[in-house]
Protein backbone atom coordinates (compact mmCIF):
# COMPACT_ATOMS: atom_id res chain seq x y z
CA UNK A 1 0.00 0.00 0.00
CA UNK A 2 1.03 3.87 -0.84
CA UNK A 3 -0.33 5.30 1.53
CA UNK A 4 0.71 5.75 4.96
CA UNK A 5 -1.97 4.43 7.52
CA UNK A 6 -1.64 5.97 11.04
CA UNK A 7 -0.78 4.42 13.50
CA UNK A 8 -3.50 2.20 15.39
CA UNK A 9 -4.28 3.47 18.98
CA UNK A 10 -5.86 1.86 21.99
CA UNK A 11 -7.17 3.88 24.39
CA UNK A 12 -9.03 2.65 28.09
CA UNK A 13 -12.42 3.23 28.89
CA UNK A 14 -12.55 5.74 31.66
CA UNK A 15 -16.05 4.51 33.65
CA UNK A 16 -14.50 0.81 33.14
CA UNK A 17 -10.61 0.64 33.33
CA UNK A 18 -9.33 3.50 35.08
CA UNK A 19 -9.11 4.45 39.00
CA UNK A 20 -7.65 6.92 40.08
CA UNK A 21 -6.01 7.73 43.58
CA UNK A 22 -6.97 11.29 45.13
CA UNK A 23 -3.51 12.88 44.23
CA UNK A 24 -4.04 11.09 40.81
CA UNK A 25 -7.23 13.03 40.28
CA UNK A 26 -5.77 16.22 41.50
CA UNK A 27 -3.11 16.45 39.16
CA UNK A 28 -5.22 15.01 36.23
CA UNK A 29 -8.06 17.71 36.98
CA UNK A 30 -5.46 20.22 38.33
CA UNK A 31 -7.27 20.76 41.41
CA UNK A 32 -7.12 20.79 45.21
CA UNK A 33 -7.60 18.12 47.15
CA UNK A 34 -9.95 20.32 49.03
CA UNK A 35 -12.22 20.87 45.86
CA UNK A 36 -12.12 17.30 46.11
CA UNK A 37 -13.38 17.05 49.87
CA UNK A 38 -16.26 19.59 48.71
CA UNK A 39 -17.18 17.20 45.91
CA UNK A 40 -17.24 14.33 47.72
CA UNK A 41 -19.35 15.98 50.73
CA UNK A 42 -21.78 17.03 48.09
CA UNK A 43 -21.78 13.41 46.50
CA UNK A 44 -21.05 14.79 43.08
CA UNK A 45 -17.77 12.21 43.48
CA UNK A 46 -17.98 8.79 45.28
CA UNK A 47 -15.08 7.02 45.97
CA UNK A 48 -14.13 3.37 47.06
CA UNK A 49 -12.42 3.06 50.40
CA UNK A 50 -13.16 4.34 54.02
CA UNK A 51 -10.12 7.12 54.30
CA UNK A 52 -8.80 9.79 52.01
CA UNK A 53 -5.84 7.58 51.65
CA UNK A 54 -7.39 5.01 50.00
CA UNK A 55 -9.93 6.47 48.04
CA UNK A 56 -9.70 5.34 44.90
CA UNK A 57 -12.18 7.52 41.95
CA UNK A 58 -13.81 5.52 38.99
CA UNK A 59 -12.35 6.97 35.88
CA UNK A 60 -15.63 9.38 35.28
CA UNK A 61 -14.98 10.95 38.38
CA UNK A 62 -12.64 13.10 35.75
CA UNK A 63 -15.79 13.94 33.59
CA UNK A 64 -17.49 14.91 36.11
CA UNK A 65 -14.87 17.29 37.97
CA UNK A 66 -14.70 19.19 34.14
CA UNK A 67 -17.80 19.24 33.75
CA UNK A 68 -18.46 20.98 37.34
CA UNK A 69 -15.59 23.08 36.79
CA UNK A 70 -17.32 24.26 33.51
CA UNK A 71 -20.97 25.13 34.82
CA UNK A 72 -19.31 26.71 37.64
CA UNK A 73 -17.32 28.88 35.57
CA UNK A 74 -19.81 29.03 32.38
CA UNK A 75 -22.94 29.50 34.89
CA UNK A 76 -21.49 30.63 37.78
CA UNK A 77 -23.40 28.09 40.39
CA UNK A 78 -21.57 26.91 43.50
CA UNK A 79 -21.04 22.91 44.09
CA UNK A 80 -24.67 22.44 45.36
CA UNK A 81 -25.67 24.02 41.99
CA UNK A 82 -23.72 22.16 39.90
CA UNK A 83 -24.07 18.64 41.86
CA UNK A 84 -28.44 18.88 41.44
CA UNK A 85 -27.17 19.74 37.37
CA UNK A 86 -25.06 17.07 36.82
CA UNK A 87 -28.20 15.16 38.80
CA UNK A 88 -30.50 16.61 36.12
CA UNK A 89 -28.63 15.84 33.22
CA UNK A 90 -28.14 12.47 33.76
CA UNK A 91 -32.09 12.03 34.57
CA UNK A 92 -32.88 14.02 30.81
CA UNK A 93 -30.18 12.06 29.21
CA UNK A 94 -31.72 8.65 30.63
CA UNK A 95 -35.39 10.23 29.61
CA UNK A 96 -33.63 10.66 25.95
CA UNK A 97 -32.76 7.39 25.29
CA UNK A 98 -36.19 6.20 26.09
CA UNK A 99 -37.53 8.69 24.03
CA UNK A 100 -35.49 7.79 21.48
CA UNK A 101 -37.86 4.36 21.66
CA UNK A 102 -40.88 6.20 20.71
CA UNK A 103 -39.19 8.89 18.48
CA UNK A 104 -39.21 6.42 15.62
CA UNK B 1 -14.43 38.60 7.17
CA UNK B 2 -17.59 38.75 8.59
CA UNK B 3 -18.77 41.66 11.28
CA UNK B 4 -20.44 40.06 14.18
CA UNK B 5 -23.00 42.23 15.92
CA UNK B 6 -22.49 41.40 19.30
CA UNK B 7 -25.88 43.05 20.59
CA UNK B 8 -27.48 41.11 18.60
CA UNK B 9 -26.35 37.54 19.51
CA UNK B 10 -27.44 38.03 22.74
CA UNK B 11 -30.43 40.08 22.50
CA UNK B 12 -29.61 43.13 24.42
CA UNK B 13 -29.64 46.81 22.90
CA UNK B 14 -26.63 48.60 22.47
CA UNK B 15 -27.72 50.79 25.30
CA UNK B 16 -27.70 47.83 27.81
CA UNK B 17 -26.07 48.22 31.66
CA UNK B 18 -23.29 45.86 32.62
CA UNK B 19 -26.27 44.00 34.44
CA UNK B 20 -28.56 43.30 31.56
CA UNK B 21 -25.90 42.21 29.79
CA UNK B 22 -24.78 39.73 32.65
CA UNK B 23 -27.99 38.45 32.74
CA UNK B 24 -28.86 37.84 29.09
CA UNK B 25 -25.55 36.03 29.16
CA UNK B 26 -26.57 33.65 31.75
CA UNK B 27 -30.10 33.20 30.76
CA UNK B 28 -28.50 32.09 27.19
CA UNK B 29 -25.77 30.00 28.58
CA UNK B 30 -27.95 27.95 31.01
CA UNK B 31 -30.10 27.13 27.76
CA UNK B 32 -27.21 26.61 25.23
CA UNK B 33 -24.23 25.34 27.39
CA UNK B 34 -22.70 22.03 25.71
CA UNK B 35 -23.20 19.81 29.45
CA UNK B 36 -26.69 20.83 29.74
CA UNK B 37 -28.12 21.33 25.90
CA UNK B 38 -28.92 18.65 22.89
CA UNK B 39 -29.93 21.64 20.49
CA UNK B 40 -27.82 20.80 17.78
CA UNK B 41 -25.96 23.87 17.56
CA UNK B 42 -25.99 24.62 21.11
CA UNK B 43 -22.29 24.27 20.74
CA UNK B 44 -21.56 26.94 18.12
CA UNK B 45 -24.26 29.23 19.60
CA UNK B 46 -22.51 28.89 22.97
CA UNK B 47 -19.35 29.31 21.48
CA UNK B 48 -20.81 32.35 19.45
CA UNK B 49 -22.35 34.20 22.85
CA UNK B 50 -19.48 33.26 24.65
CA UNK B 51 -17.16 35.71 22.57
CA UNK B 52 -20.11 38.33 22.56
CA UNK B 53 -19.97 38.23 26.70
CA UNK B 54 -16.16 38.07 26.47
CA UNK B 55 -16.43 41.62 24.41
CA UNK B 56 -19.46 43.03 26.35
CA UNK B 57 -18.51 42.32 29.75
CA UNK B 58 -15.52 44.16 29.78
CA UNK B 59 -16.08 47.94 29.49
CA UNK B 60 -12.86 48.53 28.18
CA UNK B 61 -13.59 45.97 24.98
CA UNK B 62 -16.89 47.27 24.93
CA UNK B 63 -16.56 50.95 24.42
CA UNK B 64 -13.39 50.10 21.67
CA UNK B 65 -16.19 47.66 20.25
CA UNK B 66 -19.17 50.80 20.57
CA UNK B 67 -16.52 52.30 18.58
CA UNK B 68 -16.76 50.96 15.68
CA UNK B 69 -20.37 52.32 15.30
CA UNK B 70 -23.95 51.07 15.04
CA UNK B 71 -24.38 50.82 11.60
CA UNK B 72 -22.31 47.58 11.09
CA UNK B 73 -25.27 44.58 10.25
CA UNK B 74 -24.47 41.26 10.86
CA UNK B 75 -22.42 39.01 8.31
CA UNK B 76 -21.17 42.03 6.59
CA UNK B 77 -17.79 42.31 4.98
CA UNK B 78 -15.64 43.98 7.30
CA UNK B 79 -12.09 45.19 7.84
CA UNK B 80 -11.09 46.77 11.00
CA UNK B 81 -10.08 50.44 10.32
CA UNK B 82 -6.87 51.41 10.81
CA UNK B 83 -5.43 52.00 14.30
CA UNK B 84 -8.97 51.48 15.15
CA UNK B 85 -8.09 51.08 18.47
CA UNK B 86 -5.52 53.43 19.31
CA UNK B 87 -6.37 55.28 22.80
CA UNK B 88 -7.46 51.95 24.29
CA UNK B 89 -5.61 49.81 26.83
CA UNK B 90 -6.53 46.97 27.50
CA UNK B 91 -5.63 45.44 30.38
CA UNK B 92 -4.87 41.41 30.92
CA UNK B 93 -6.28 41.16 34.29
CA UNK B 94 -9.77 42.44 34.00
CA UNK B 95 -10.74 39.48 31.21
CA UNK B 96 -11.31 35.68 31.72
CA UNK B 97 -7.95 34.69 30.44
CA UNK B 98 -10.17 33.96 27.49
CA UNK B 99 -8.53 31.78 24.62
CA UNK B 100 -8.51 33.89 21.34
CA UNK B 101 -8.00 30.83 19.45
CA UNK B 102 -11.54 29.56 20.28
CA UNK B 103 -13.02 33.06 19.03
CA UNK B 104 -13.81 34.06 15.60
CA UNK B 105 -11.67 35.93 13.38
CA UNK B 106 -13.68 38.77 13.82
CA UNK B 107 -12.46 38.63 17.72
CA UNK B 108 -9.14 37.55 16.57
CA UNK B 109 -8.72 40.74 14.45
CA UNK B 110 -10.38 43.05 17.00
CA UNK B 111 -8.67 41.61 20.22
CA UNK B 112 -6.27 39.16 19.27
CA UNK B 113 -2.85 40.54 20.38
CA UNK B 114 -3.41 40.61 23.83
CA UNK B 115 -4.40 37.60 24.00
CA UNK B 116 -1.84 35.87 22.10
CA UNK B 117 0.89 37.08 24.04
CA UNK B 118 -1.05 35.66 27.44
CA UNK B 119 -1.55 32.51 25.79
CA UNK B 120 2.26 31.89 24.38
CA UNK B 121 3.13 32.08 28.57
CA UNK B 122 6.39 33.50 29.51
CA UNK B 123 9.62 31.75 27.78
CA UNK B 124 10.84 28.98 29.83
CA UNK B 125 7.32 27.72 31.37
CA UNK B 126 5.88 24.15 31.19
CA UNK B 127 2.58 23.53 31.44
CA UNK B 128 0.81 20.20 30.49
CA UNK B 129 -1.42 20.23 27.56
CA UNK B 130 -4.64 20.75 27.56
CA UNK B 131 -7.25 18.08 27.33
CA UNK B 132 -9.40 18.01 24.33
CA UNK B 133 -12.99 16.11 23.60
CA UNK B 134 -13.96 14.73 20.47
CA UNK B 135 -17.13 12.13 20.08
CA UNK B 136 -16.98 9.02 18.28
CA UNK B 137 -20.20 7.21 16.52
CA UNK B 138 -20.14 3.69 16.45
CA UNK B 139 -22.71 0.60 15.27
CA UNK B 140 -24.66 -1.43 17.99
CA UNK B 141 -22.11 -4.43 16.55
CA UNK B 142 -18.76 -2.29 17.20
CA UNK B 143 -20.05 -3.08 20.83
CA UNK B 144 -20.53 -6.49 20.29
CA UNK B 145 -17.21 -7.07 18.64
CA UNK B 146 -15.02 -4.62 19.02
CA UNK B 147 -13.95 -2.38 16.08
CA UNK B 148 -11.46 0.58 15.03
CA UNK B 149 -12.67 3.62 13.56
CA UNK B 150 -11.08 6.73 11.31
CA UNK B 151 -11.50 9.99 13.21
CA UNK B 152 -10.30 13.02 11.44
CA UNK B 153 -10.27 15.78 13.83
CA UNK B 154 -9.79 19.89 13.45
CA UNK B 155 -8.24 21.77 16.28
CA UNK B 156 -6.59 24.83 16.56
CA UNK B 157 -3.14 25.82 17.65
CA UNK B 158 -0.78 28.93 17.52
CA UNK B 159 1.68 28.66 14.55
CA UNK B 160 5.26 30.08 14.58
CA UNK B 161 4.04 33.73 14.02
CA UNK B 162 1.69 33.49 17.11
CA UNK B 163 -1.48 33.14 15.36
CA UNK B 164 -3.86 30.45 15.60
CA UNK B 165 -4.08 27.92 13.25
CA UNK B 166 -6.63 25.10 12.38
CA UNK B 167 -5.05 21.63 11.41
CA UNK B 168 -6.74 19.00 10.55
CA UNK B 169 -5.16 15.44 11.97
CA UNK B 170 -6.54 11.43 11.32
CA UNK B 171 -6.15 9.03 13.89
CA UNK B 172 -7.41 5.06 13.95
CA UNK B 173 -9.06 3.89 17.20
CA UNK B 174 -9.50 0.92 18.67
CA UNK B 175 -13.45 0.49 19.50
CA UNK B 176 -13.07 -1.74 22.64
CA UNK B 177 -15.70 -4.70 23.18
CA UNK B 178 -18.28 -3.99 25.75
CA UNK B 179 -18.21 -0.18 25.50
CA UNK B 180 -21.26 1.74 25.80
CA UNK B 181 -23.38 4.47 25.16
CA UNK B 182 -22.30 7.59 27.08
CA UNK B 183 -18.69 5.87 27.58
CA UNK B 184 -15.69 7.84 27.62
CA UNK B 185 -12.06 6.30 25.69
CA UNK B 186 -9.26 8.11 27.22
CA UNK B 187 -6.22 8.07 24.81
CA UNK B 188 -3.26 9.66 27.14
CA UNK B 189 -0.92 12.38 25.04
CA UNK B 190 -3.55 12.67 22.25
CA UNK B 191 -4.64 16.10 23.84
CA UNK B 192 -3.29 19.76 23.08
CA UNK B 193 0.65 19.53 22.98
CA UNK B 194 1.95 20.54 26.04
CA UNK B 195 3.98 24.46 26.78
CA UNK B 196 7.66 24.01 27.00
CA UNK B 197 9.02 20.38 28.57
CA UNK B 198 4.80 20.06 30.14
CA UNK B 199 3.51 16.89 28.44
CA UNK B 200 0.76 16.85 25.89
CA UNK B 201 -2.78 16.71 27.49
CA UNK B 202 -5.37 13.64 27.20
CA UNK B 203 -7.88 12.84 24.18
CA UNK B 204 -11.10 11.88 25.35
CA UNK B 205 -13.87 10.17 23.08
CA UNK B 206 -17.28 9.70 23.93
CA UNK B 207 -18.90 6.89 22.48
CA UNK B 208 -22.41 7.07 20.75
CA UNK B 209 -23.92 4.63 18.90
CA UNK B 210 -25.66 5.37 15.94
CA UNK B 211 -29.81 4.52 15.51
CA UNK B 212 -29.86 0.89 15.00
CA UNK B 213 -33.18 -0.31 12.16
CA UNK B 214 -34.26 -2.96 15.15
CA UNK B 215 -32.27 -2.88 17.90
CA UNK B 216 -32.14 -0.03 21.21
CA UNK B 217 -30.33 0.07 23.68
CA UNK B 218 -30.75 1.35 27.98
CA UNK B 219 -27.43 0.95 29.32
CA UNK B 220 -25.76 -2.76 28.90
CA UNK B 221 -29.31 -3.92 27.57
CA UNK B 222 -30.44 -4.33 24.31
CA UNK B 223 -34.11 -4.55 22.92
CA UNK B 224 -36.14 -5.82 20.21
CA UNK B 225 -39.63 -5.51 19.26
CA UNK B 226 -40.59 -8.92 17.70
CA UNK B 227 -43.70 -9.48 15.73
CA UNK B 228 -45.55 -12.68 16.27
CA UNK B 229 -48.54 -14.41 14.63
CA UNK B 230 -51.64 -14.07 17.18
CA UNK B 231 -51.78 -18.09 16.90
CA UNK B 232 -48.13 -17.85 17.99
CA UNK B 233 -48.57 -15.94 20.83
CA UNK B 234 -52.07 -17.73 22.18
CA UNK B 235 -50.79 -21.23 21.86
CA UNK B 236 -47.05 -20.80 22.16
CA UNK B 237 -44.41 -21.75 19.56
CA UNK B 238 -41.05 -21.61 18.43
CA UNK B 239 -40.03 -18.96 16.61
CA UNK B 240 -36.41 -17.79 14.80
CA UNK B 241 -35.32 -13.95 16.35
CA UNK B 242 -32.33 -11.95 14.92
CA UNK B 243 -29.75 -11.13 17.70
CA UNK B 244 -27.19 -8.59 17.42
CA UNK B 245 -24.78 -12.09 17.14
CA UNK B 246 -26.91 -13.89 14.77
CA UNK B 247 -30.50 -15.50 15.03
CA UNK B 248 -31.44 -17.99 17.65
CA UNK B 249 -34.36 -20.08 18.30
CA UNK B 250 -36.59 -18.43 21.03
CA UNK B 251 -39.66 -20.15 22.57
CA UNK B 252 -42.72 -17.93 23.07
CA UNK B 253 -44.84 -19.20 26.27
CA UNK B 254 -48.48 -20.38 25.35
CA UNK B 255 -50.96 -16.68 26.32
CA UNK B 256 -48.45 -14.13 25.49
CA UNK B 257 -49.39 -10.82 25.29
CA UNK B 258 -48.29 -8.12 23.56
CA UNK B 259 -45.83 -6.05 25.55
CA UNK B 260 -44.24 -8.98 27.07
CA UNK B 261 -40.74 -8.84 27.53
CA UNK B 262 -38.76 -12.39 26.99
CA UNK B 263 -35.04 -11.88 28.56
CA UNK B 264 -32.19 -13.63 26.92
CA UNK B 265 -29.97 -13.22 29.91
CA UNK B 266 -26.34 -12.37 28.79
CA UNK B 267 -26.97 -11.45 25.38
CA UNK B 268 -26.83 -7.48 25.53
CA UNK B 269 -23.40 -6.31 25.58
CA UNK B 270 -20.57 -7.95 26.41
CA UNK B 271 -18.57 -7.41 29.59
CA UNK B 272 -18.61 -8.03 32.99
CA UNK B 273 -20.97 -8.94 33.81
CA UNK B 274 -23.07 -8.74 30.24
CA UNK B 275 -26.29 -6.93 29.38
CA UNK B 276 -29.03 -8.66 28.68
CA UNK B 277 -31.20 -8.93 25.46
CA UNK B 278 -34.88 -8.41 26.36
CA UNK B 279 -37.35 -9.66 23.15
CA UNK B 280 -40.45 -7.33 23.35
CA UNK B 281 -43.14 -9.15 21.95
CA UNK B 282 -46.27 -7.49 19.50
CA UNK B 283 -48.83 -9.46 18.23
CA UNK B 284 -49.33 -8.56 14.75
CA UNK B 285 -52.38 -9.25 12.74
CA UNK B 286 -52.83 -10.67 9.35
CA UNK B 287 -54.68 -8.61 6.78
CA UNK B 288 -57.92 -9.70 5.82
CA UNK B 289 -57.55 -9.16 2.19
CA UNK B 290 -58.74 -12.31 0.77
CA UNK B 291 -62.45 -13.78 1.03
CA UNK B 292 -60.85 -16.90 2.86
CA UNK B 293 -59.24 -14.34 5.05
CA UNK B 294 -62.31 -12.56 5.88
CA UNK B 295 -64.09 -15.94 6.82
CA UNK B 296 -61.20 -16.59 9.22
CA UNK B 297 -61.85 -13.60 10.79
CA UNK B 298 -65.84 -14.29 10.99
CA UNK B 299 -65.42 -17.56 12.23
CA UNK B 300 -62.70 -16.25 15.19
CA UNK B 301 -65.48 -13.87 15.94
CA UNK B 302 -68.21 -16.39 16.60
CA UNK B 303 -66.21 -18.51 18.49
CA UNK B 304 -63.78 -16.19 20.73
CA UNK B 305 -66.53 -13.84 22.25
CA UNK B 306 -64.49 -10.66 23.80
CA UNK B 307 -64.15 -7.28 24.51
CA UNK B 308 -61.26 -5.53 24.42
CA UNK B 309 -62.61 -2.41 25.60
CA UNK B 310 -64.29 -3.95 28.99
CA UNK B 311 -61.65 -2.29 30.76
CA UNK B 312 -62.77 1.07 29.84
CA UNK B 313 -66.80 0.40 31.09
CA UNK B 314 -68.00 0.39 27.42
CA UNK B 315 -69.34 -2.83 25.40
CA UNK B 316 -69.02 -3.84 21.78
CA UNK B 317 -71.68 -2.78 19.56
Amino acid sequence: MSREEPPLLTGEVLEEEVELTLAELCSCCQITAEWVFELVDEGILEPHGRTSSSWRFSGISVHRVRCVQRLESDLGVNVAGAALALELIEQLEELRTRLQRFGK
Amino acid sequence: MEFKDYYEIMGVGRDASQDEIKRAYRKLARKYHPDVSKEPEAETRFKEMGEAYEVLKDPEKRAAYDQLGANWKAGQDFRPPPDWDQGFEFHGGGFTGGDASRFSDFFESLFGQGFTQTAHGHPGMHARGEDTFARVLIDLEDAYQGATRNLTLRHTELGADGRPQTRERTLTVRIPQGVRQGQHIRLVGQGSPGIGKGKAGDLYLEVEFNPHAIYHVEGRDVFLELPVAPWEAALGATIQSPTPRGKVELKVPPGTTAGRKLRLKGRGIPGQPPGDLYIVIQVALPRADSEAGKAAYRQFAEQMPFNPREHLGVRDA
